[in-house]
Protein backbone atom coordinates (compact mmCIF):
# COMPACT_ATOMS: atom_id res chain seq x y z
CA UNK A 1 0.00 0.00 0.00
CA UNK A 2 1.25 3.25 -1.18
CA UNK A 3 0.27 5.06 2.03
CA UNK A 4 2.18 2.98 3.93
CA UNK A 5 -1.25 1.37 5.93
CA UNK A 6 -1.11 -2.42 7.97
CA UNK A 7 -2.43 -5.16 6.10
CA UNK A 8 -6.00 -5.43 6.45
CA UNK A 9 -7.22 -2.25 6.77
CA UNK A 10 -8.34 0.17 3.92
CA UNK A 11 -9.27 3.28 3.28
CA UNK A 12 -13.06 4.74 1.83
CA UNK A 13 -15.65 7.32 2.11
CA UNK A 14 -18.14 6.67 3.98
CA UNK A 15 -20.85 7.20 1.35
CA UNK A 16 -18.99 4.45 -0.37
CA UNK A 17 -18.93 1.85 2.51
CA UNK A 18 -22.78 2.61 3.12
CA UNK A 19 -23.16 2.03 -0.42
CA UNK A 20 -21.41 -0.98 -0.45
CA UNK A 21 -23.22 -2.64 2.49
CA UNK A 22 -26.58 -1.54 1.29
CA UNK A 23 -26.78 -2.12 -2.53
CA UNK A 24 -24.93 -5.71 -1.80
CA UNK A 25 -27.99 -6.80 0.77
CA UNK A 26 -31.37 -5.60 -0.73
CA UNK A 27 -33.80 -6.75 0.80
CA UNK A 28 -37.00 -6.49 -1.27
CA UNK A 29 -40.83 -6.17 -0.43
CA UNK A 30 -42.56 -7.86 -3.54
CA UNK A 31 -46.13 -6.34 -3.95
CA UNK A 32 -47.06 -9.25 -6.45
CA UNK A 33 -50.45 -8.33 -7.70
CA UNK A 34 -50.76 -10.28 -11.41
CA UNK A 35 -48.81 -12.45 -13.05
CA UNK A 36 -45.43 -10.04 -12.91
CA UNK A 37 -45.79 -12.12 -9.55
CA UNK A 38 -45.38 -15.45 -10.96
CA UNK A 39 -41.61 -14.17 -12.80
CA UNK A 40 -40.53 -12.75 -9.74
CA UNK A 41 -41.50 -15.94 -7.94
CA UNK A 42 -39.66 -18.24 -10.13
CA UNK A 43 -36.39 -14.95 -10.06
CA UNK A 44 -36.28 -15.93 -6.03
CA UNK A 45 -36.49 -19.66 -6.67
CA UNK A 46 -33.50 -22.33 -7.32
CA UNK A 47 -32.97 -21.99 -11.01
CA UNK A 48 -32.49 -18.03 -11.22
CA UNK A 49 -31.92 -17.70 -7.75
CA UNK A 50 -31.99 -13.92 -6.87
CA UNK A 51 -29.58 -15.33 -3.36
CA UNK A 52 -26.39 -14.65 -5.70
CA UNK A 53 -27.27 -10.83 -5.70
CA UNK A 54 -27.59 -10.62 -2.17
CA UNK A 55 -31.68 -9.64 -2.66
CA UNK A 56 -33.19 -13.18 -1.45
CA UNK A 57 -34.60 -11.95 1.74
CA UNK A 58 -37.97 -11.87 1.00
CA UNK A 59 -40.13 -9.97 3.80
CA UNK A 60 -43.82 -9.53 3.52
CA UNK A 61 -43.38 -7.06 6.20
CA UNK A 62 -42.84 -3.19 4.55
CA UNK A 63 -40.97 -1.98 7.35
CA UNK A 64 -38.50 -4.92 7.47
CA UNK A 65 -37.64 -3.77 3.27
CA UNK A 66 -35.57 -1.28 1.40
CA UNK A 67 -36.98 -2.38 -2.11
CA UNK A 68 -40.17 -1.93 -3.15
CA UNK A 69 -40.56 -4.62 -6.42
CA UNK A 70 -44.32 -3.46 -7.65
CA UNK A 71 -45.15 -6.71 -10.01
CA UNK A 72 -48.43 -6.04 -11.62
CA UNK A 73 -51.48 -4.01 -12.41
CA UNK A 74 -52.20 -1.61 -9.06
CA UNK A 75 -55.94 -0.47 -9.52
CA UNK A 76 -57.98 2.34 -7.77
CA UNK A 77 -58.47 0.35 -4.46
CA UNK A 78 -54.77 -1.12 -4.26
CA UNK A 79 -53.09 2.05 -4.82
CA UNK A 80 -53.86 3.77 -1.44
CA UNK A 81 -52.31 -0.09 0.15
CA UNK A 82 -49.46 0.10 -2.29
CA UNK A 83 -48.87 3.91 -0.83
CA UNK A 84 -49.45 3.20 2.71
CA UNK A 85 -46.35 0.40 2.53
CA UNK A 86 -44.24 2.42 0.53
CA UNK A 87 -44.39 5.10 3.50
CA UNK A 88 -44.52 1.86 5.47
CA UNK A 89 -40.48 1.29 4.02
CA UNK A 90 -37.34 2.11 6.20
CA UNK A 91 -34.82 4.62 4.64
CA UNK A 92 -33.14 3.74 2.27
CA UNK A 93 -35.49 2.30 0.01
CA UNK A 94 -35.95 1.89 -3.34
CA UNK A 95 -38.53 1.13 -5.95
CA UNK A 96 -38.54 -1.10 -8.79
CA UNK A 97 -41.76 -1.12 -11.22
CA UNK A 98 -41.63 -4.65 -13.07
CA UNK A 99 -43.75 -5.21 -15.81
CA UNK A 100 -46.19 -2.89 -18.81
CA UNK A 101 -48.58 -3.04 -16.26
CA UNK A 102 -46.71 -1.37 -13.09
CA UNK A 103 -45.43 0.83 -15.61
CA UNK A 104 -47.76 2.36 -18.37
CA UNK A 105 -50.81 0.31 -16.74
CA UNK A 106 -50.32 -1.78 -19.85
CA UNK A 107 -53.29 -3.02 -21.96
CA UNK A 108 -55.60 -2.57 -19.14
CA UNK A 109 -56.28 1.42 -20.32
CA UNK A 110 -59.59 1.08 -18.11
CA UNK A 111 -61.12 3.23 -15.16
CA UNK A 112 -60.13 1.05 -12.65
CA UNK A 113 -56.31 0.43 -13.19
CA UNK A 114 -54.00 3.34 -12.42
CA UNK A 115 -51.77 4.31 -15.29
CA UNK A 116 -48.27 3.33 -13.88
CA UNK A 117 -47.63 3.46 -10.25
CA UNK A 118 -44.82 6.19 -11.18
CA UNK A 119 -47.70 8.70 -11.50
CA UNK A 120 -47.94 8.36 -7.20
CA UNK A 121 -44.88 6.52 -5.85
CA UNK A 122 -41.08 7.42 -6.77
CA UNK A 123 -40.30 4.67 -8.71
CA UNK A 124 -36.06 4.02 -9.37
CA UNK A 125 -35.96 1.46 -11.81
CA UNK A 126 -38.39 0.47 -14.66
CA UNK A 127 -38.38 -3.34 -15.95
CA UNK A 128 -40.32 -3.73 -19.57
CA UNK A 129 -42.13 -6.98 -20.32
CA UNK A 130 -45.45 -8.85 -20.09
CA UNK A 131 -44.88 -9.91 -18.03
CA UNK A 132 -40.61 -9.70 -17.62
CA UNK A 133 -38.06 -13.17 -17.62
CA UNK A 134 -36.43 -13.26 -14.53
CA UNK A 135 -33.02 -12.66 -16.47
CA UNK A 136 -34.75 -9.05 -16.88
CA UNK A 137 -35.43 -8.57 -13.45
CA UNK A 138 -32.06 -9.79 -12.50
CA UNK A 139 -30.80 -7.08 -14.65
CA UNK A 140 -33.21 -4.61 -13.16
CA UNK A 141 -31.62 -5.90 -9.71
CA UNK A 142 -27.90 -5.50 -10.92
CA UNK A 143 -28.55 -2.33 -12.36
CA UNK A 144 -30.12 -1.04 -8.89
CA UNK A 145 -27.31 -2.00 -7.28
CA UNK A 146 -24.89 -0.55 -9.43
CA UNK A 147 -27.35 2.90 -8.78
CA UNK A 148 -26.84 2.56 -5.45
CA UNK A 149 -23.25 2.31 -5.57
CA UNK A 150 -23.17 5.13 -8.12
CA UNK A 151 -25.77 7.64 -6.34
CA UNK A 152 -26.05 6.60 -2.48
CA UNK A 153 -25.03 8.87 0.29
CA UNK A 154 -25.01 7.83 3.79
CA UNK A 155 -27.66 10.69 4.98
CA UNK A 156 -29.53 9.77 1.61
CA UNK A 157 -29.37 13.40 0.57
CA UNK A 158 -29.43 12.10 -2.96
CA UNK A 159 -33.53 11.67 -2.44
CA UNK A 160 -33.79 15.24 -1.66
CA UNK A 161 -33.75 16.69 -4.53
CA UNK A 162 -36.55 14.55 -6.36
CA UNK A 163 -39.44 16.90 -5.51
CA UNK A 164 -42.11 15.90 -8.39
CA UNK A 165 -43.28 12.34 -9.07
CA UNK A 166 -41.60 10.44 -12.23
CA UNK A 167 -44.33 9.96 -13.86
CA UNK A 168 -46.57 11.95 -16.00
CA UNK A 169 -49.14 14.54 -14.53
CA UNK A 170 -52.60 13.26 -13.55
CA UNK A 171 -54.57 15.37 -16.34
CA UNK A 172 -52.03 15.34 -18.93
CA UNK A 173 -53.21 16.38 -22.76
CA UNK A 174 -51.75 12.33 -23.46
CA UNK A 175 -54.87 11.45 -21.68
CA UNK A 176 -57.39 13.28 -22.90
CA UNK A 177 -56.46 12.70 -26.69
CA UNK A 178 -56.40 8.88 -25.58
CA UNK A 179 -59.39 9.44 -24.31
CA UNK A 180 -61.42 11.17 -27.60
CA UNK A 181 -59.58 8.83 -29.98
CA UNK A 182 -61.77 5.87 -29.90
CA UNK A 183 -64.54 6.83 -31.78
CA UNK A 184 -66.51 4.73 -34.07
CA UNK A 185 -66.42 5.42 -37.93
CA UNK A 186 -70.32 5.33 -39.05
CA UNK A 187 -70.96 2.38 -41.93
CA UNK A 188 -68.07 0.44 -40.97
CA UNK A 189 -68.51 -2.75 -40.60
CA UNK A 190 -66.02 -4.63 -37.97
CA UNK A 191 -67.16 -7.72 -38.70
CA UNK A 192 -66.39 -8.19 -42.13
CA UNK A 193 -63.24 -8.68 -42.94
CA UNK A 194 -61.86 -6.62 -45.80
CA UNK A 195 -61.70 -7.67 -49.42
CA UNK A 196 -58.36 -8.34 -50.54
CA UNK A 197 -57.96 -7.37 -54.25
CA UNK A 198 -55.23 -9.44 -56.06
CA UNK A 199 -53.43 -8.38 -59.00
CA UNK A 200 -51.41 -10.33 -61.24
CA UNK A 201 -48.74 -10.16 -59.00
CA UNK A 202 -50.60 -12.16 -56.13
CA UNK A 203 -52.24 -14.84 -58.35
CA UNK A 204 -50.52 -18.32 -57.36
CA UNK A 205 -48.77 -20.20 -60.32
CA UNK B 1 -90.72 -29.20 -15.26
CA UNK B 2 -91.94 -25.97 -14.66
CA UNK B 3 -95.26 -24.71 -17.59
CA UNK B 4 -95.69 -20.99 -18.32
CA UNK B 5 -99.60 -21.47 -18.63
CA UNK B 6 -99.49 -21.77 -14.86
CA UNK B 7 -97.21 -18.87 -14.28
CA UNK B 8 -99.65 -17.03 -16.87
CA UNK B 9 -102.72 -18.09 -14.84
CA UNK B 10 -101.50 -16.66 -11.65
CA UNK B 11 -99.62 -13.42 -12.48
CA UNK B 12 -100.91 -12.53 -16.31
CA UNK B 13 -100.16 -12.83 -19.81
CA UNK B 14 -97.62 -9.96 -19.54
CA UNK B 15 -95.31 -13.15 -18.67
CA UNK B 16 -93.44 -14.73 -22.30
CA UNK B 17 -91.26 -17.48 -22.93
CA UNK B 18 -88.84 -17.47 -25.47
CA UNK B 19 -85.49 -20.28 -25.68
CA UNK B 20 -81.99 -20.76 -26.78
CA UNK B 21 -80.56 -23.87 -27.30
CA UNK B 22 -81.99 -25.28 -24.01
CA UNK B 23 -81.96 -22.20 -22.56
CA UNK B 24 -85.35 -21.41 -21.20
CA UNK B 25 -85.94 -17.51 -20.64
CA UNK B 26 -88.92 -16.27 -19.07
CA UNK B 27 -89.99 -12.36 -19.27
CA UNK B 28 -91.78 -11.12 -16.55
CA UNK B 29 -92.52 -7.39 -15.26
CA UNK B 30 -90.24 -5.87 -12.84
CA UNK B 31 -93.54 -5.63 -10.20
CA UNK B 32 -94.19 -9.02 -10.23
CA UNK B 33 -90.83 -10.66 -10.35
CA UNK B 34 -90.74 -11.23 -6.37
CA UNK B 35 -93.69 -13.08 -6.51
CA UNK B 36 -92.73 -14.91 -9.53
CA UNK B 37 -89.86 -15.87 -7.90
CA UNK B 38 -91.01 -16.66 -4.37
CA UNK B 39 -93.65 -19.52 -6.60
CA UNK B 40 -90.61 -20.98 -8.11
CA UNK B 41 -89.09 -21.36 -5.44
CA UNK B 42 -91.89 -22.75 -3.17
CA UNK B 43 -93.66 -24.88 -5.25
CA UNK B 44 -91.55 -25.60 -8.18
CA UNK B 45 -88.46 -26.47 -6.41
CA UNK B 46 -86.00 -23.52 -7.84
CA UNK B 47 -83.53 -23.62 -4.27
CA UNK B 48 -80.85 -22.36 -6.03
CA UNK B 49 -80.08 -18.86 -7.19
CA UNK B 50 -76.40 -20.28 -9.55
CA UNK B 51 -76.37 -16.44 -11.36
CA UNK B 52 -78.02 -13.39 -11.45
CA UNK B 53 -76.72 -10.43 -13.19
CA UNK B 54 -77.74 -7.47 -15.18
CA UNK B 55 -77.01 -5.82 -18.80
CA UNK B 56 -77.50 -2.29 -19.94
CA UNK B 57 -79.90 -2.27 -23.24
CA UNK B 58 -78.60 1.07 -24.25
CA UNK B 59 -78.64 1.68 -27.58
CA UNK B 60 -79.10 -2.01 -27.90
CA UNK B 61 -80.72 -2.72 -31.55
CA UNK B 62 -84.40 -3.11 -30.84
CA UNK B 63 -84.36 -3.00 -27.18
CA UNK B 64 -86.92 -1.11 -25.56
CA UNK B 65 -85.88 -0.95 -22.00
CA UNK B 66 -82.62 -0.19 -20.26
CA UNK B 67 -81.53 -2.34 -18.22
CA UNK B 68 -82.12 -6.20 -18.35
CA UNK B 69 -81.71 -8.29 -14.89
CA UNK B 70 -81.80 -11.95 -15.25
CA UNK B 71 -81.87 -14.72 -12.44
CA UNK B 72 -80.61 -18.33 -13.68
CA UNK B 73 -82.33 -20.69 -10.91
CA UNK B 74 -81.83 -24.51 -10.71
CA UNK B 75 -83.65 -27.06 -9.18
CA UNK B 76 -81.08 -29.31 -7.36
CA UNK B 77 -83.36 -32.19 -7.55
CA UNK B 78 -84.17 -32.35 -10.87
CA UNK B 79 -81.70 -30.76 -12.69
CA UNK B 80 -84.11 -28.26 -14.35
CA UNK B 81 -82.58 -24.60 -15.09
CA UNK B 82 -84.78 -21.44 -15.73
CA UNK B 83 -83.76 -17.92 -16.41
CA UNK B 84 -86.03 -15.39 -15.20
CA UNK B 85 -85.62 -11.78 -16.90
CA UNK B 86 -87.20 -8.63 -16.31
CA UNK B 87 -86.24 -4.74 -17.21
CA UNK B 88 -86.10 -2.01 -15.39
CA UNK B 89 -85.74 1.78 -16.71
CA UNK B 90 -84.28 4.74 -15.39
CA UNK B 91 -84.55 7.38 -13.45
CA UNK B 92 -85.10 5.05 -10.25
CA UNK B 93 -84.38 1.33 -11.12
CA UNK B 94 -85.20 -0.49 -7.96
CA UNK B 95 -86.26 -4.43 -7.38
CA UNK B 96 -86.89 -5.91 -4.12
CA UNK B 97 -84.56 -8.07 -3.18
CA UNK B 98 -84.23 -11.77 -3.46
CA UNK B 99 -82.17 -12.47 -0.29
CA UNK B 100 -84.66 -13.85 1.60
CA UNK B 101 -85.57 -16.56 -0.50
CA UNK B 102 -81.76 -17.32 -1.55
CA UNK B 103 -78.96 -16.07 0.51
CA UNK B 104 -76.64 -16.57 -2.41
CA UNK B 105 -78.65 -13.12 -3.71
CA UNK B 106 -76.38 -11.14 -1.28
CA UNK B 107 -73.02 -10.21 -3.26
CA UNK B 108 -74.92 -10.89 -6.31
CA UNK B 109 -76.96 -8.00 -5.79
CA UNK B 110 -74.14 -5.83 -4.50
CA UNK B 111 -72.68 -6.28 -7.13
CA UNK B 112 -75.02 -5.27 -9.86
CA UNK B 113 -75.77 -2.28 -7.54
CA UNK B 114 -71.82 -1.44 -8.16
CA UNK B 115 -72.04 -1.82 -11.34
CA UNK B 116 -75.31 -0.45 -12.53
CA UNK B 117 -77.07 1.28 -9.91
CA UNK B 118 -79.58 -1.02 -9.25
CA UNK B 119 -81.19 -0.67 -5.73
CA UNK B 120 -82.59 -4.22 -4.39
CA UNK B 121 -85.02 -2.80 -1.87
CA UNK B 122 -84.77 -4.72 1.52
CA UNK B 123 -81.25 -6.22 0.94
CA UNK B 124 -79.75 -6.28 4.31
CA UNK B 125 -76.15 -4.99 3.25
CA UNK B 126 -76.18 -3.21 0.25
CA UNK B 127 -72.89 -1.52 -0.63
CA UNK B 128 -70.36 -1.83 -3.10
CA UNK B 129 -68.74 -4.58 -3.76
CA UNK B 130 -65.91 -4.00 -6.17
CA UNK B 131 -65.38 -0.38 -6.42
CA UNK B 132 -63.93 1.67 -3.18
CA UNK B 133 -66.72 2.95 -1.01
CA UNK B 134 -66.09 6.61 -2.77
CA UNK B 135 -66.54 5.72 -6.45
CA UNK B 136 -69.58 7.83 -7.60
CA UNK B 137 -70.15 6.53 -10.94
CA UNK B 138 -71.76 2.83 -12.28
CA UNK B 139 -68.77 1.90 -14.22
CA UNK B 140 -71.20 -1.21 -16.21
CA UNK B 141 -73.68 1.74 -17.60
CA UNK B 142 -73.07 1.64 -21.51
CA UNK B 143 -73.22 5.70 -20.64
CA UNK B 144 -69.91 5.54 -18.52
CA UNK B 145 -66.81 6.04 -20.88
CA UNK B 146 -64.62 3.00 -20.89
CA UNK B 147 -61.42 4.63 -19.29
CA UNK B 148 -63.49 6.75 -16.68
CA UNK B 149 -64.21 10.04 -16.31
CA UNK B 150 -60.76 10.56 -14.07
CA UNK B 151 -60.94 9.13 -10.86
CA UNK B 152 -58.10 6.49 -11.61
CA UNK B 153 -56.02 9.33 -11.45
CA UNK B 154 -57.56 11.30 -8.26
CA UNK B 155 -55.33 10.34 -5.79
CA UNK B 156 -52.00 12.18 -3.94
CA UNK B 157 -48.87 11.88 -5.07
CA UNK B 158 -45.99 10.81 -2.69
CA UNK B 159 -42.50 12.02 -4.12
CA UNK B 160 -39.43 10.68 -3.12
CA UNK B 161 -37.80 14.25 -0.65
CA UNK B 162 -41.20 13.79 1.50
CA UNK B 163 -40.97 9.65 1.80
Amino acid sequence: MAVGLPENLFLTKLDAAASWARSNSLWPMPFATACCGIELMATAASRHDMARFGAEVMRFSPRQCDLLIVAGRVVMKMLPVLQRIWLQMPEPKWCISMGACACTGGVFDTYAVVQGVDRFIPVDMYVPGCPPRPEQLLAALIEMQEKIMRTGTLTGREFAGRTKSNGPPPFDLDEVRRSQEAVGVPGLDIYTPPEIQLGNAGKLN
Amino acid sequence: MLDLDSLQERFGNEITESSFRDNRRIVVPSDKVYFVLEQLWREWGFDMLVEMTAADYLEYPGATDRFGVMYVLLNTTTGERVIIKTHLNLPDPELPSVFPLWHSADWLEREIFDMFGIKFEGHPDLRRILMPEEFTAFPLRKDYPLKGRGERHNFPVITRAES
